[in-house]
């Protein structure tokens, strides 16, 4: 296979990965106007969680179901920090994520867990007998497009559900919510539960795929999910007849794009950070949306 | 009947600012009473509709709903009974959300948001009667977000949406204060249409002295959290503008305005 199919299928494989986070950023971030902290603890949360169970035996499509569940877990948190104790919504991400950090070390007892060699939803003895040996290279893509595939449109169908409506109310005017007799807070949890159930879903798939599990992968999730889904909502802004979500998922795998070029401009993977952030201002700073956006909600 | 009994509220207590703004208040709205609601900047009006909704707390007192004490009921359950329309437009309805996604959202008041699907189908046809009666022609533009409507539009959806499923009591706060004459007409008569159909009990607080003195059937006027006039029925329908104005300039004149 040539160099170049290899760097795109690289960049389809991250880009389909940190598509799930940011269809989680995308709840919080655009349905919510939350702007949501914790799901830099809660990516390598799933990772952790993951690692820890196969490594103890559990099927790895199981680990995906428990990830996703801790995740929820993480959500609820932050949104009882914010709704019940009144703190504000960037600080209370913030309170997550740093005692995450801590809780992520306590559930993988050390900051790396190595699981090259065992079973993961990539890489099991039921896809070797199943898929011929010559579809192999393609094998991570196709999976990873099926499960982004999957969750878009569990997403996209519970917007359309009642409680999504009630969902898209309350980050659009949160007193109309009040007025339909319902408790917005208890939305709001909801909301969050379910943007990092996603994030922590990516984690567990990001380990699966990679092989490994490391603390510091979640460091800057939050702005990759934000790049994703602000270069996928400005590029299709203009066509309505794309859904936000599929604007979303092309945003990140944009986004992986850029970072890719980037790297093989000779920057060093150890900038990857730095390349990052510099991305993530470019694209603040292009778009026009950032100003509204950008409000710190009490 | 909706009672407020003793109430007392202080904004900033313990503070220099502390400033009382009601001592004792009462107020008895019986069912079925339509109440226009006039006075000056800080008085107290939209102090007294918060206080009931529940947007803010009290002090001290009790605010009662036939009979049942529901001081310390929060804001969104006291919203099962009561419709409430705002003085922004915007605050009523989803921006960027369809026509068509604010009238089901609004259809199900009261029930349980769950995961079955968010627009019941069989339902289109009436929210699409329901919008023809604002005569907008709202109705053909239903799968339109309610964010690129005119203002006017938009609080005559409010009205709508607030008023859709039953409610008892009808709250509307200056509701007609950011619209043109025109458009402010027009939302008044539905108001009068929608509150005489379902037999609501209505809280109106406006500026508009006309609106207060020809629509419903009892009129208040309130200066530094205190009711000075309160005309039932007949004692209403002879009260004329000219004599609420020169009320109104009496107040000003002993706040120094």
């Amino acid at each position: 296979m040539s160099a170049f199919l290899s760097i795109l299928r690289g960049i389809l494989e991250e880009g389909l990965v940190y598509a799930i986070m940011a269809l989680g950023v995308y709840v919080t971030f655009k349905i919510l106007d939350f702007p949501d902290l914790s799901v830099d603890g809660t990516f390598p949360m799933g990772g952790a969680v993951t690692a820890v169970l196969i490594l103890a035996g559990v099927p790895p499509i199981l680990t995906l179901l428990i990830s996703f569940l801790a995740g929820a877990v993480v959500g609820i948190a932050t949104g009882i920090i914010h709704v019940k104790f009144k703190v504000r919504d960037m600080l209370s991400g913030m309170i997550v994520m740093t005692a995450l950090y801590s809780i992520n070390l306590r559930i993988a007892g050390k900051s790396n867990l190595a699981i090259f060699s065992q079973e993961t939803i990539f890489d099991n003895a039921y896809l070797d007998r199943v898929i011929p040996e010559a579809f192999h290279p393609y094998l991570v893509v196709s999976i990873l497009l099926v499960i982004v595939l999957i969750m878009k449109i569990l997403l996209d169908v519970y917007l359309k559900t009642k409680s999504g409506y009630l969902l898209r109310a309350v980050g659009d005017n949160d007193t109309l919510v009040t007025s339909l007799a319902k408790d917005k807070g208890t939305v709001k949890i909801i909301g969050l539960a379910i943007a990092n159930a996603f994030v922590a879903l990516a984690g567990s798939i990001f380990t699966q795929k990679s092989g490994f599990f490391d603390i510091s992968t979640g460091t800057g999730t939050m702005v990759i999910g934000l790049a994703s889904v602000i270069i996928g909502t400005s590029i299709f802004k203009k066509l309505s007849v794309v859904k936000a979500t599929t604007a979303v998922i092309i945003g990140s795998i944009v986004y992986k794009a850029c970072v890719a070029v980037a790297i093989e401009r000779g920057m060093q993977a150890s900038d990857l950070k730095l390349i990052t952030a510099v991305l993530f201002l470019i694209i603040l700073v292009l778009s026009s949306d950032r100003k509204r956006r950008m409000k710190v909600n009490a | 009947m909706l009672e407020l009994r003793n109430i007392n509220k202080y904004y900033n207590p313990g503070t220099v600012n502390e400033m009382c703004l009601f001592e004792n208040f009462c107020l008895k709205v019986q069912n079925g009473e339509f109440v226009s609601v006039v006075g000056s900047n800080g008085s107290g009006k939209t102090s007294m509709l918060n206080i009931i909704c529940g947007s803010i707390p009290i002090d001290s007192g009790s605010i009662i709903i036939n009979d049942a004490d529901i001081s310390n009921m929060p804001e969104h359950i006291r919203q099962r009974r009561i419709g409430r329309v705002y003085q922004n437009p915007a605050m009523g309805t989803c921006p960027t959300m369809t026509i068509l996604e604010n009238m089901s959202l609004a259809d199900n008041k009261g029930r349980t948001f769950n995961l079955s699907r968010g627009t019941d189908k069989k339902r289109v046809e009436y929210y699409r009667e329901r919008l023809k009666t604002l005569n907008l022609g709202l109705e053909d533009k239903m799968n339109i977000p309610v964010g690129s409507l005119s203002g006017g539009q938009r609080q005559a959806m409010a009205l709508l949406m607030a008023t859709m499923t039953p409610i008892e009591f009808l709250i509307l706060d200056e509701h007609t204060a950011a619209l043109d004459p025109k458009t402010a007409e027009l939302i008044m008569q539905l108001t009068d249409k929608v509150v005489k159909e379902k037999k609501l009990t209505t809280i109106m607080v406006t500026h508009n002295l006309r609106y207060a003195v020809e629509y419903g059937n009892r009129l208040l006027m309130m200066h530094q959290g205190v009711v000075i006039i309160d005309k039932v029925g007949a004692q209403k329908d002879a009260v004329a503008i000219d004599s609420i104005l020169e009320k109104f300039n009496e107040i000003s004149i002993e706040c120094g305005n």
